[in-house]
């Protein structure tokens, strides 16, 4: 028996090494739900819009928002819940403020990564993140940090973050915002209706979308 | 497979260091293959290097790698520790390749990413103890029960 004992060992020990791994594994992805259908289409003839949700959805919330505003960053996951619940479709435009030292460089790295068709997984990182790279004096490399762990190709994400395209894109939105009145994230707009800023939370948001909902559906 | 009490101290130690090892790289293997970022408990620099380009080769994480190296060491230290002897040989081999490895990570830390993780710290620490280990093997080795 004791000339067996140190394979019983090591076996014993490599069953625990890949059992705790993948049941570790298991644990964490539940957490972290596999990527969203990532889309972008054009909603304007040449604006590029990115959309998360069926095209023909009863219900379209557009947001206005900049990943380096905290309630935005309260908001983020609980409208990932409302697109599932009800089925909307979920728009998302840049509007980064002045007031928020890298929330121009956020928007540029979701822009980025959009590129490569990850914007909506970068988008979430930044907001789970928001309260890392915000007061980091480096940000930069965090958003490459982020873009790796995305697997996404960094010399392109990085050029692409410098590209006068991705500038536009980003000033394209906020351009569009300002010219509709929005001065705040996040402003949310309900089937082109603006949701007063003091209703844009959590907490009022399922209320103002089943209302859409049997607005648009009122014999149901 | 004769052994001596020193040798089955040392390797038992070894074994030891290499089983803390194998569960904190496991671990960082499963959080790097789920997608985890929370990783650090929101620590920028250690984000910063186990997010890295320097953190996988190909689609390897180095923690995966890692974790064979001291999956490697466990194996060999609890052979060696029972009097064989080529598990010796294969332990030192593992010992001192992982070294030059954490020494070239430590060097991309501290260099490249001006960042430092603390798992990564702690591997560090162990491989450096597992190093110390094997260079003060001769005096084990000597010590008769």
């Amino acid at each position: 028996m004791r000339r067996y004992l140190p394979f019983v060992i090591v076996i014993g020990v490599a069953l625990l090494a890949v059992g705790g791994g993948a049941y570790l594994y298991r644990t964490k992805r539940a957490a972290n739900p596999a990527p969203k259908i990532s889309k972008t289409e054009t909603e304007r003839p040449g604006e590029i819009v990115h959309v998360l949700g069926p095209a023909n959805a009863t219900v379209t919330l557009e947001e206005f928002g900049d990943f380096q505003c905290p309630p935005c960053g309260k908001l983020s996951e609980p409208l990932n819940q409302l697109q599932k619940q009800y089925n909307l479709r979920v728009i998302y435009r840049e509007f980064p403020l002045a007031m928020h030292n890298h929330a121009k460089e956020a928007a540029y790295a979701a822009e980025a990564a959009a590129r490569q068709g990850y914007f909506w997984q970068m988008h979430d990182l930044l907001y789970r993140e928001q309260a890392v790279w915000s007061i980091s004096t480096d940000a930069r490399a965090l958003f490459s940090a982020y873009a790796g762990m995305l697997q996404l190709d960094l010399d392109r994400f990085k050029k692409d973050m410098d590209s006068n395209e991705v500038q536009q894109k980003v000033e394209a939105d906020q351009q569009r915002g300002a010219a509709i009145g929005v001065k705040n994230t996040p402003t949310i707009f309900i089937n082109n209706e603006a949701v007063p800023g003091i209703k844009s939370n959590p907490d009022e948001l399922p209320a103002l979308v089943e209302a859409a909902l049997k607005k648009a559906k009122p014999s149901s | 497979m004769s052994r001596s009490r020193g040798q089955t101290i040392f390797y038992s130690a070894a074994a030891l260091i290499s089983l803390v090892g194998l569960a904190e790289a496991t671990y960082l293997t499963a959080i790097f293959l789920s997608g985890e970022t929370a990783v650090c408990g929101g620590s920028a620099d250690c984000f910063q290097v186990l997010g890295s380009s320097y953190a996988k080769i190909g689609p390897v994480p180095v923690s995966g790698l890692g974790a064979l190296a001291y999956f490697g060491v466990f194996t060999f230290a609890t052979f060696a520790g029972f009097g064989y002897a080529r598990a010796r040989q294969f332990f030192t081999w593992t010992v001192t390749a992982m070294f030059c490895m954490t020494l070239w990570l430590l060097f991309v830390q501290a260099f490249r990413l001006h960042a430092f993780c603390r798992y990564c710290l702690f591997s560090a620490a162990l491989v450096f103890l597992l190093t110390g280990l094997v260079v003060a093997r001769p005096v084990a080795e000597t010590q008769k029960n």
